[in-house]
Order: structure tokens, then C-alpha cells, then sequence
């Protein structure tokens, strides 16, 4: 065995370049199985993984992956505005353990800028069971503090004490629109969580009011000052000037600049109105989380909350929810699964060419072993060997890719899309692949070896050359 | 080397027949017998079969019909894997050309047939494998190319590789299919000499089959397979 073993391995190197192709083909198509898999997978486990503990997500009427991506998960916008009167007055229902109010709408340099409450730092749970820790500081007290996220620490170097100014909109320009009347200073560092949290800001709802109080009527024309009226509909208000491209605010998203300032169902931003009538309660909120004192009460009070005539509003449960995105993403996951399955196909068809033709040529040497005494069954063992070796070495390296790809693309993949996916081992399912893929390897190793065996036993000692 | 065998005969054919699967018969030899340790010159020209008789005698063909002993062995009663192992342990066999295992070096290939078969490999007694190689080598005037790779090395020394090969762990039958037909003449000459000295120190029989019979007055005996083989006798006509 071990000659034969050494016997494979020299044979394989001895024909370098196709033994490196056929490696490379079975390696990029193991890569694209495996990757698909771990990116679904780490995918599923950075979302599941992010919202722990919370219950239900509540926000404006509308589409119930977007209230949940745009409120926790920092993609997209919110689906609109819950006015602050409506949350407190939830806030108050009986089977409802905690709140934690979100303001979403300003960011600082790419960054979100939330408003929010210390029961954020408190109820917040990732993976299992992680709550939030400072590296540094502590929470956010008065208006003008902030605690930050770990890499928003990191990437912009920041400490407790440096003075931030917050920008207009979600996709604010640095310098275009900031809040600078109303500068923060960083009270607190989060510890690194692995998600969406790492790359936010913390500021308290008087924060944002204040910010954009303290500005209101003073913002250059398109942007937007804090100033609208609580719960108040205000159909067609306008500003003058206000044509808005230049917020960064896309019209079909209410709400979405911001949400201290936008009313629900207002798509056009609406003129100041005195700032001091809202320099301490924050008229609007973009989503709150909610837990509740038993699990049983979620599904109910989901219903009630949905069912809420004063206020249109949309509860999630983020589990449901995500469940509903994995069905959606299902179709596309099965799709890109069977291109992974087809390419390992013509990965192994190639492997099969590479080792069927070199077979002729091959005859000579074939005879050669049988002469030294090797029996018919050894060269099938040979050729065998050589298939699986070439695969072993493919899965392998497509393994090593895949991790390795992930690895480098997980800073990419993260600043695009904000999902942070674990480098992680391959799990049983992957294992289960490769497991297939090499055994189908080796079956390919026998149809060369079939043959290899017929000619070897029809040639004797003198192939037909 | 059992000493039954040396006495006796090496090679006994009696009414051997051989086709390939339904084709003509290729081989019909009444008789034929090699002493033991004797060195035999078997002549014949292309495609009288004198391939296919050493592949019977190797054991990788199985004859048709008629009986054919080996070392007082009677291959034709044997399984293939049992032919197998048979010609592993006592047969040494070089080609006319391309005998070497292009990717593995001159001293992997003379150690192939020690390493593919343990008996084999227990013919060398307390003699390590390396010094076996090294002395083969030696006699063969190969010495200084065993660490090269295969396909680095002239026709002629790949022949004399491959005598090594077939003499290592001293075999009792070395088979020569035209082992010097891609030689020139002094090539020839010295790899003649030398494949007799090893051979005769083995004590090995050997049976060197070529279509140049001006080579036979080397040999102890000479036999002609158109004269033994009737099925050739019968193209012939």
C-alpha cells in the first residue's frame, strides 16, 4: 500500500501541470459548494445571532423584513416613524417586560447615529447570551454624550472624550449637513460584538433632539431640522427650497432620514416649526424593541400591537422574520447549491479526460508493472489511488480556499453589507459534501482503471503501441 | 535455488497451444525444455510469437491448452494472482525498450520488484535492499546513475537499469525479449558481457529471445522458435 501510495504520488507529480489543473478545477468547484454553504450559513448565524433576547420589533406600518433589517440589522431604512406618544403609551402594557426606544436617521462619517435609551446596554443580548460590555467608558447620560461602537472606535480612532458631530441623513457626506451647533463628546467604547452594533453610535433621544433642535430653521435649504409636529400629519408641507436630493433622502423612504423629525406618512419634508417645543421629547421614534414577561404573551401582544387602530404599526417577531428572509433567500441558495453541484461535475469530468488520455501513453508502463510481478488489481488500485488523490487535494485546497476567501473578504463583506460572517469550520453538511465529492472521485478513478485493467490483461508483456 | 530445481529442468512445455481469446492460434509447441542455470538463445523473427511465449513463460498470458512447467511449477494449473506472485518471486524480465517506470529514479525502479513482493524481497537473505541495489548496480556499471530520474538516462543505460532490476535478489529465470535490439553494436557487446557475468553469478537460467541470430554463438544453446512453434510452420506455408 505504501508503494502504491508512492507509486500514485510520483506518478501524479510526474505530469505536473494537467495533475495541478485537475486539482485546481476539483479545488474551485469545491470552493463554490463549500462557499455558498458557509456564506448561507454564516449569514444565518451573524442575523439569528444578533437579536437575542428580543422579543418583538416594533415600527410603522410596512413591510416586516424592512422594519427588522432597517431597525436592527443598520441595512436599508426603517419603515417609518412610530411617534414617541404611541411608544410610551406601549411601553406602559402589561406584558411588556422592557422597551428600548431606537431614533434613527443621522449618521456620523458612514456610520448610524442611533437614539436610544440606557436600556439598550441592557437589554441587548448577541449569540448566546452576550450582553453588551464596555471596553472603556460607560453609558450615555446627558445629551451630548455618545458611546460608540467597537470598530467605529477603531476605524476612526476614537476614544472616550473625542468630540463627534453628527451628520444629516444616513448616507451623510462628512461636512455636508452636519449637526455642528451640537456637538457630542464619547463617553463610553463598546466591546467588539461581531454585529451591526460594532459599527453604530449611541446618543440619547435628547441627543438627537437637541441636535437637530439646535439647528432647526438654520439648515441650509433640503435638509432637515427637527422641527415638526407631534403626531401630526402634514400633508404637502413644504419648505421653500426643498427639493431634496441634496439630504441624501430617497422620497419613497418617510421616515428614513429622520426620524425625529418625520411624521408617519409625510413623504415631503415639512418646514421647521418652533424648536423649543421639542427640545425634550423626541416627537418621533423609527422602531422600538420590546420584551415581554412570557413568551406566551409575544404572539398575542404581536397581534394586538398589528391590530392597533390609533397608530398603524408593524410588530416582528426577528426569528419569524428571519425565518420568512432564509424561505425567501431558500430559492436562490438552491440555486447557486445546484451551480456548486455542477461545476463539481465538471470538475471530476475533467479529472476523468486528464486521467482517461493519459492512459495510452500510460500502457507502456502498465506493462512494466506487470512484469516486476504487480497483479491486474493493483494497477486498478493505481489509477484509483490517483483520482482520489488528485480529489483529496482538491477538497483540500478548495477548503483552505473557502476559509481563506472568507477570511479576507469578511472586512469587504462586512463594510458592504454590514453582515459579519464567521470563519468557521466546515459543518456536517459540508463534511457530507466532500464526502460525496470524494467518493465520486474515486469512482471516476475507475473508469480509467477498468480500462487500464482490460488492456493490461488483453496486452500481457507487449502493449500494442 | 532449491537444488531439485537447478538439477532439473527450468522451463518444460509439453503440447503447449495459445490464442488470443477467440483469434488463431498463435503458439503450438510440442516440446520444448531449458535445463536449469543453462543460458539459451531462442531465435525467431518478428511476429512468430516469441512475445507471446515469454509472456506464458512469465506467466502474465495463460496458455490455451497443454501443460507448461516453471521451476517445476505448472503454471497453467495456476490462478493469475498466484502467476502473479510467482513471477514477482522468480522471474526477471527486460524489454526491448521502455522498461523503466519514467517517474520514479534508476535506484526506486531496481528496488521495484523487492518492494512489490516480500518473498522477493526475503530472497536477499540478511543483504539489506540498499546494499542489494548497490551491487547490482555495480556489476552493471551503474553506479553513479542511480539517483538520476529515468528519463534522463541513455537507451543503453535504461537496458542495463533494467538488467539490474531483473537480477535483483537473483531470480532463478531472467527472460530477455530483445533486450538490445535499440542498441548499437559495442553497446550491444558490453551489455551482453556484463548480463552474462550477473547472470552467471545468480546462477540464474537465462532465456534471451532476439531476431539477430548472429547473437546466438554467445549463448550455451540456441533453439529456434519456427522450428518448435508448428503454428508458425503453418503461416509459414
Amino acid at each position: 500500500m505504501k508503494l502504491l501510495f508512492s507509486l500514485a504520488w510520483r506518478s501524479l507529480r510526474n505530469r505536473p501541470v494537467t495533475s495541478m489543473l485537475t486539482v485546481a478545477a476539483v479545488a474551485l468547484s469545491i470552493t463554490l459548494l463549500l462557499g455558498v454553504e458557509q456564506a448561507r450559513r454564516g449569514m444565518r448565524e451573524s442575523f439569528t445571532g444578533t437579536i437575542k433576547g428580543t422579543d418583538l420589533v416594533v415600527g410603522a406600518r410596512g413591510g416586516t423584513l424592512q422594519l427588522l433589517l432597517g431597525s436592527v440589522f443598520g441595512i436599508g431604512s426603517p419603515t417609518g416613524s412610530v411617534p414617541y406618544a404611541v411608544y410610551e403609551q406601549w411601553a406602559q402594557h402589561p406584558a411588556i417586560r422592557w422597551t428600548v426606544p431606537l431614533a434613527i436617521g443621522d449618521s456620523h462619517r458612514g456610520y448610524r447615529v442611533i437614539g436610544t435609551t440606557t436600556g439598550l446596554f441592557e437589554h441587548w443580548r448577541y449569540r448566546s447570551s452576550g450582553t453588551l460590555s464596555f471596553a472603556t467608558g460607560q453609558v450615555i447620560a446627558s445629551d451630548s454624550d455618545v458611546v460608540i461602537g467597537s470598530e467605529v472606535a477603531a476605524k476612526l480612532g476614537y476614544g472616550v472624550g473625542s468630540p463627534i458631530t453628527v451628520g444629516h441623513g444616513l448616507n451623510a457626506v462628512a461636512g455636508l449637513g452636519d449637526h455642528e451647533s451640537h456637538p457630542f463628546r464619547v463617553v463610553g467604547v463598546l466591546r467588539q460584538t461581531f454585529t451591526p452594533l460594532d459599527r453604530a453610535l449611541f446618543v440619547t433621544l435628547d441627543g438627537i433632539e437637541a441636535m437637530h433642535g439646535a439647528e432647526s430653521g438654520t439648515m441650509p435649504g433640503g435638509t432637515m431640522p427637527g422641527g415638526t409636529m407631534p403626531g401630526g400629519t402634514m400633508p404637502g408641507g413644504t419648505m421653500p427650497g426643498t427639493v431634496m436630493p441634496g439630504a441624501g433622502l430617497p422620497p419613497a423612504m418617510p421616515g428614513a432620514a429622520s426620524p425625529a423629525g418625520v411624521m408617519p406618512g409625510a413623504t415631503v419634508p415639512i418646514s421647521p416649526a418652533p424648536s423649543n417645543v421639542f427640545q425634550d421629547e423626541p416627537r418621533a421614534l423609527s422602531a422600538f424593541l420590546v420584551g415581554t414577561k412570557t413568551r406566551f404573551e409575544t404572539l398575542r401582544l404581536q397581534r394586538e400591537i398589528n391590530q392597533y387602530k390609533a397608530e398603524p404599526l408593524t410588530a416582528v417577531i426577528p426569528g419569524v422574520t428571519l425565518a420568512e428572509l432564509w424561505k425567501t433567500l431558500g430559492t436562490i441558495e438552491g440555486g447557486l447549491r445546484l451551480v456548486g453541484a455542477l461545476t463539481i461535475v465538471v470538475g471530476l469530468i475533467g479529472m476523468l479526460v486528464a486521467l482517461y488520455s493519459s492512459l495510452e501513453a500510460r500502457r507502456r508502463e502498465m506493462a512494466v508493472l506487470r512484469a516486476v510481478g504487480a497483479r491486474p488489481s493493483m494497477i486498478v488500485a493505481l489509477l484509483v489511488l490517483e483520482s482520489g488523490l488528485l480529489t483529496l487535494l482538491g477538497c483540500a485546497l478548495g477548503i483552505g480556499l473557502v476559509m481563506g476567501g472568507f477570511a479576507l473578504a469578511q472586512g469587504v463583506i462586512e463594510g458592504n453589507t454590514g453582515v459579519h460572517i464567521a470563519v468557521q469550520v466546515p459543518g456536517a453538511l459540508e463534511w457530507a459534501y466532500i464526502a460525496v465529492v470524494l467518493t465520486a472521485g474515486i469512482l471516476v478513478g475507475l473508469v480509467p482503471a477498468w480500462r487500464a485493467y482490460r488492456s493490461s490483461l488483453a496486452d500481457g508483456l507487449s502493449p500494442r503501441l | 535455488m532449491t537444488p531439485e530445481v537447478r538439477l532439473g529442468a527450468a522451463i518444460s512445455i509439453e503440447g503447449l497451444q495459445f490464442a488470443y481469446g477467440s483469434g488463431p492460434r498463435v503458439l503450438d509447441i510440442p516440446s520444448l525444455v531449458i535445463e536449469g542455470g543453462s543460458r539459451v538463445f531462442l531465435h525467431g523473427p518478428s511476429g512468430c510469437g516469441k512475445t507471446t511465449l515469454l509472456g506464458i513463460l512469465s506467466g502474465v498470458l495463460q496458455a490455451t491448452s497443454g501443460e507448461v512447467r516453471v521451476l517445476d511449477r505448472d503454471l497453467v494449473t495456476m490462478s493469475g494472482s498466484q502467476r502473479d506472485s510467482f513471477r514477482a518471486e522468480h522471474v526477471g524480465y527486460v524489454f526491448q525498450q521502455f522498461n523503466l517506470i519514467p517517474y520514479l529514479s534508476a535506484y526506486d525502479n531496481i528496488a521495484l520488484p523487492c518492494r512489490l513482493d516480500a518473498r522477493r524481497r526475503a530472497r536477499l537473505g540478511s543483504t539489506s535492499l540498499d546494499d542489494a541495489i548497490r551491487n547490482v548496480a555495480a556489476q552493471l556499471d551503474i553506479s553513479a546513475l542511480l539517483d538520476q530520474t529515468s528519463t534522463t538516462l541513455s537507451v543503453g543505460q535504461q537496458q542495463r537499469v533494467a538488467a539490474a532490476r531483473a537480477l535483483i535478489a537473483a531470480p532463478e529465470l531472467v527472460i530477455c525479449d530483445e533486450p538490445t535490439s535499440s542498441l548499437d553494436t559495442d553497446r550491444r557487446d558490453a551489455f551482453l558481457a556484463l548480463l552474462a557475468s550477473s547472470v552467471a553469478r545468480a546462477n540464474a537460467t537465462l532465456l534471451f529471445v532476439s531476431h539477430d541470430a548472429s547473437l546466438g554463438a554467445r549463448f550455451d544453446q540456441q533453439l529456434s522458435l519456427p522450428t518448435l512453434n508448428r503454428s508458425s510452420r503453418a503461416d509459414a506455408a
